[in-house]
């Protein structure tokens, strides 16, 4: 059987713009999430400016734990959660929900080690000249992490468009929906070559502009 | 203006005690450039640390301005950071800011309204010679220019005093001279107070006035440059000033010159005015022996001369006897024993 390209076009258009929707808001929700976790984990280090053992013995064993699940039992774990928070476990927006906890934990560990790498005698500089510990967060933390922070998210980025993808197949939209029901479910290679150069066109993009801005900022 | 009361500092590391700073009573007055010098490990960082309390002692009281640091809450004493300028070995500079956003860092916590800032930013520019770098990244400098920012910086929010953690370690000698000479315009043309740390003689003695040794977390000894440099009473405060005072020739050089039939050799101290006259002349000819100076040198240290010679003396026994005992009355000196092997 064969596919009306006049129809499907748009079809496909609309699927990627999904994916880009869903991708798109994924990161910014997550990244908010995640730098949050990530900065706690590292202000309440032993030793660090705001040492809490409590606060970063529960979040390091969350990381942990919610991370190396792989994301399709994740979502699927997570579908009685996603059903109270979203209304439903079906479609593009649904599917932000678990993509969102995931990627925040996956950013929150690359937001700890960007800043573990911060040496910490500028930090040290910046309690000597009186900052406060939230003043060294938003004023030399996040500043000076900023540049593979940047690089760090762009990665999860590439990751997010995977997650995407199986996000789809099981009812959330989006090329990997396009990916399953034509290309998987009725052996339409031509389709399944379509979704695929999209796809990896979509990672070049983020990954080009990721680099652009990290270099931007780190100026090399 | 600064004062430690039989402070020590203990360290818990896993189940073992590390005692940094060990019954330190120190004083710096205003105006002082006040040297603490030590090997690597002496407690130098730690005792310096305390003066702004990013180490609290774990007895003793630290005062600044007369206020028990201790007794300060968090916001009092942040306040009392901004107005004590630090500098590092390492810079310490923020990558991600300019060299004009770093000095305009710490006025920013200051919340100084932007026009000042702008201000002050190029005056401490000017005043650090790096007018031409105030819009590179710290990259892009060398690592006395480096300092320089990290010295602008220290000095924004018009501090009264200037703590420096080994600040010239990482310079090469040339730069640790600019660096140092820039320390002394600190002190001299604003009236800043400064405590430094260093395991380099060198820099004790091109600027410091006072200084204190340490060892093993102990302060060893402490006193005015001068007297200290000619009169070290502890063994290790005598082999850092022999690290930048050579004041004896090998040992090879002695047994030859010994060979060839020197004797009576002595250590002559010259301190002060003693070496406006010519004292040697005067007393050898008196005596009619003849005086030869195998090895020294001369020096001018904090304003004052101060000479340190090897000197042997050459003629009829009993007359070099009497030549030196009148020498003696008037300057330092002591018998060298060359050792024969
Ligand atoms: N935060 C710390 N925790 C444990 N031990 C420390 C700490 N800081 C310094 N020490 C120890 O205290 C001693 C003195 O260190 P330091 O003050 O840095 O010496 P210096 O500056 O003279 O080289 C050293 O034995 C060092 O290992
Ligand atoms: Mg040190």
């Amino acid at each position: 059987m064969k596919v009306d390209w006049a129809l499907f076009w748009p079809r496909i258009l609309e699927a990627t713009g999904q994916t880009i929707y869903m991708v798109l808001l994924t990161l910014i929700f997550g990244a908010i999430i995640g730098i949050v976790i990530g900065l706690l984990l590292y202000v309440t280090r032993e030793n660090n400016i705001m040492e809490s053992k409590v606060v970063f013995t529960i979040l390091n064993i969350l990381v942990n734990i919610i991370r190396p699940i792989p994301f399709i039992i994740f979502l699927v774990a997570l579908s009685p959660l996603t059903r109270i928070v979203m209304g439903t476990t079906i479609g593009t927006t649904a599917a932000i929900f678990p993509m969102t906890i995931a990627a925040a934990f996956s950013i929150a560990r690359v937001v700890e080690n960007n800043l573990i790498s911060i040496d910490p005698g500028v930090i040290e500089a910046a309690k000597a000249m009186g900052a406060s510990s939230w003043q060294i967060v938003f004023t030399v933390l996040i500043p000076e992490a900023l540049g593979p922070l940047v690089l760090g998210l762009t990665f999860v980025t590439v990751g997010l468009i995977d997650f995407s993808a199986v996000a789809g197949t099981v009812g959330g939209g989006g090329l990997g929906h396009i990916a399953i029901t034509y290309g998987y479910q009725r052996f339409d290679t031509s389709v399944m070559i379509v979704t695929v150069v999209i796809l990896i066109v979509l990672v070049q993009l983020a990954q080009w502009l990721g680099n652009t801005v990290s270099k931007k900022i780190l100026r090399r | 203006m600064i004062e430690f009361s039989d402070v020590s500092k203990i360290f818990k590391v896993k189940n073992r005690e590390v005692k940094a700073v060990q019954n330190v009573s120190l004083k710096i007055e205003k105006g002082d450039i006040f040297g603490v010098i030590g090997f690597s490990g002496a407690g130098k960082s730690t005792l310096l640390r305390m003066v702004n309390l990013l180490e609290k002692p774990t007895v003793g009281t630290v005062k600044v301005h007369d206020t028990d640091l201790m007794k300060l809450s968090p916001k009092e004493l942040r306040g009392l950071r901004r107005n004590i300028g630090m500098i590092f070995q390492n810079f310490n500079l923020m990558t991600s800011r300019t060299v004009a956003g770093n000095i305009a860092y710490p006025m920013k916590l200051e919340k100084v309204p932007k026009k000042e800032i702008e201000r002050r930013t190029k005056e401490l520019l000017s005043f650090v010679g790096l007018s031409e770098k105030a819009k590179d990244y710290p990259e892009q400098l060398s690592g006395g220019q480096k300092q320089r920012v990290g010295i602008a910086r220290a000095l924004a929010n018009n501090p009264d005093i200037l703590i420096c953690d080994e600040a010239t370690s990482a310079l090469d000698p040339e730069t640790t001279a600019d660096i140092l000479k820039l320390l002394k315009r600190v002190n001299a043309e604003l009236g800043i107070t400064v405590l430094l740390i260093t395991h380099e003689m060198n820099v004790i003695q091109e600027i410091c006035n006072r200084v204190a040794v340490m060892e093993n977390g102990f302060v060893i000894e402490s006193g005015d440059v001068y007297d200290v440099f000619t009169n070290p009473q502890h063994p290790t405060t005598q082999r850092f000033i022999q690290s930048v005072n050579q004041d004896r020739p090998s040992e090879a050089i002695l047994k030859e010159w010994r060979e060839n039939g020197g004797n009576h050799l002595y250590r002559v101290l010259f301190k002060g005015s003693t070496t406006h006259t010519p004292l040697l002349s005067e007393i050898t000819q008196k005596y009619g022996v003849y005086f030869n100076i195998l090895y020294g040198t001369v020096r001018e240290l904090q304003q004052q001369m101060f000479g340190n010679l090897l000197v042997s003396f050459e003629g009829d026994e009993r007359a070099i006897k009497k030549a030196i005992l009148e020498l003696q009355q008037i300057v330092e000196m002591e018998e060298v024993v060359v050792h024969e092997s």
